[in-house]
């Protein structure tokens, strides 16, 4: 087919050079050629560990993160009942970065789930290819001579060195979509640092920097609607957000059996309400 | 003859579908050349779903090359673009 291999060889490149045309001992091509693969199923099997120790960190760091949200709705509840409603969302906004991280994190290790597959499936190919090769080169070196030999190495050659150039590119596509990935979890990672997912206890300070991020990261439509729910749950909906004691005494009142509880949680309320004033310009 | 679509595997395709391996072929050619990404993207999809409905996977077994070598198929135009123009898709 002129026309296929003439006008395809700009989209599709048509037949992979030859890979031993110019070899000189039959035999020794081919144990050099088997000696490649080898090497080559090794290069395989570190590239899949690499992509399983990608996935490893994202998940250690997934989990970190799912107990950040559980901790900042906590404390946004303990707020809340305590009548800070400032505090609450705060405490909201943070766990809206977290939860948008989380997501991300999610779909990434995701993907790495799928490429760790595609690299497994393509080591086995490799493998049960260079099994063949195997048997075959000794078949060529029993039988034939050396002219003959040399044509059958070249066809056996083509289609594990069409394999194994195959094998690369797939790998090189994973290990680039893992360096994006580390990339990424270093960035949640440095988020994590700055103190963006921290406990507000820590809050004395009034990093900047926290604020910043808070604002540029934070959607507050989803924070309002959060806040709007835990209101409802709390019973303290129509509790105005400027009266911190009347909106605190107002919850351990209208959650009657817990209200020990709400009294020790306004407790921790009014300390956070200090912390709040002086992060809020 | 044997296409191979890069990091998925081996077809066999009939002669028959040549000529429309061919057609789609120039098509994305023409695309790629003119810049024009959506119309590269479904020609490149057209083209992999024929050799994967049309053709039959070569099993692992198989110790031979393809007689066209086609880009992974989440390649974008500049990646097919670039894979064309130098040493070829796969290096030798």
């Amino acid at each position: 087919m002129p026309g296929l291999s003439g006008r395809m060889s700009t989209v599709v490149k048509a037949k992979i050079s030859k890979l031993l045309d110019r070899a000189e001992d039959p035999s020794e091509t081919l144990e050099y050629s088997y000696q490649k693969q080898i090497e080559l199923l090794q290069n395989v099997k570190k590239g899949i560990a690499d992509v399983v120790t990608s996935k490893k960190r994202l998940q250690l760091q997934e989990e970190k993160l799912q107990q950040q949200v559980v901790k900042l709705d906590t404390q946004a509840r303990q707020a809340l009942s305590a009548g800070n409603e400032e505090l609450a969302r705060m405490a909201l906004e943070r766990k809206n970065v977290a939860q948008t991280e989380l997501q991300s994190l999610d779909s990434q290790i995701g993907q790495l789930e799928q490429q760790q597959e595609q690299m497994t499936a393509s080591e086995q190919k490799l493998r049960t290819k260079i099994e063949q090769f195997r048997s075959k080169k000794e078949v060529i070196k029993a039988q034939y001579s050396a002219a003959e030999a040399q044509v059958r190495i070249s066809e056996a050659a083509t289609g594990v060195g069409e394999e194994m150039a195959d094998v690369g590119l797939a790998m090189q596509r994973a290990l680039d979509k893992t360096e994006n990935m580390k990339a990424r979890a270093d960035a949640v990672q440095e988020l994590e640092a700055a103190g963006t997912f921290e406990d507000l206890t820590a809050l004395g300070s009034g990093d900047d920097d926290i604020d910043r991020q808070l604002k540029q990261l934070s959607t507050t439509s989803e924070v309002d609607s959060d806040l709007a729910k835990m209101k409802a749950e709390l019973g303290t909906g129509s509790a105005p957000a400027g009266q911190i004691g009347a909106g605190g005494s107002g919850a351990a009142g209208g959650s009657g059996a817990s209200g020990a509880a709400a009294g020790s949680a306004a407790a921790e309320g009014s300390e956070g309400s200090e912390g709040a004033k002086e992060v809020t310009p | 003859m044997i296409v191979r679509i890069s990091t998925e595997g081996q077809y066999e395709l009939d002669e028959s579908d040549v000529p429309t391996l061919n057609e789609l072929d120039n098509a994305a050619v023409v695309a790629c050349e003119a810049g024009d990404e959506e119309a590269f993207n479904t020609t490149f999809a057209k083209l992999l779903d024929l050799v994967r409905s049309e053709g039959t996977l070569v099993g692992d077994d198989h110790l031979g090359g393809s007689d066209a070598i086609l880009p992974p198929p989440d390649s974008s135009m500049a990646e097919a673009k670039s894979g064309f123009n130098g040493e070829g898709l796969i290096p030798g």
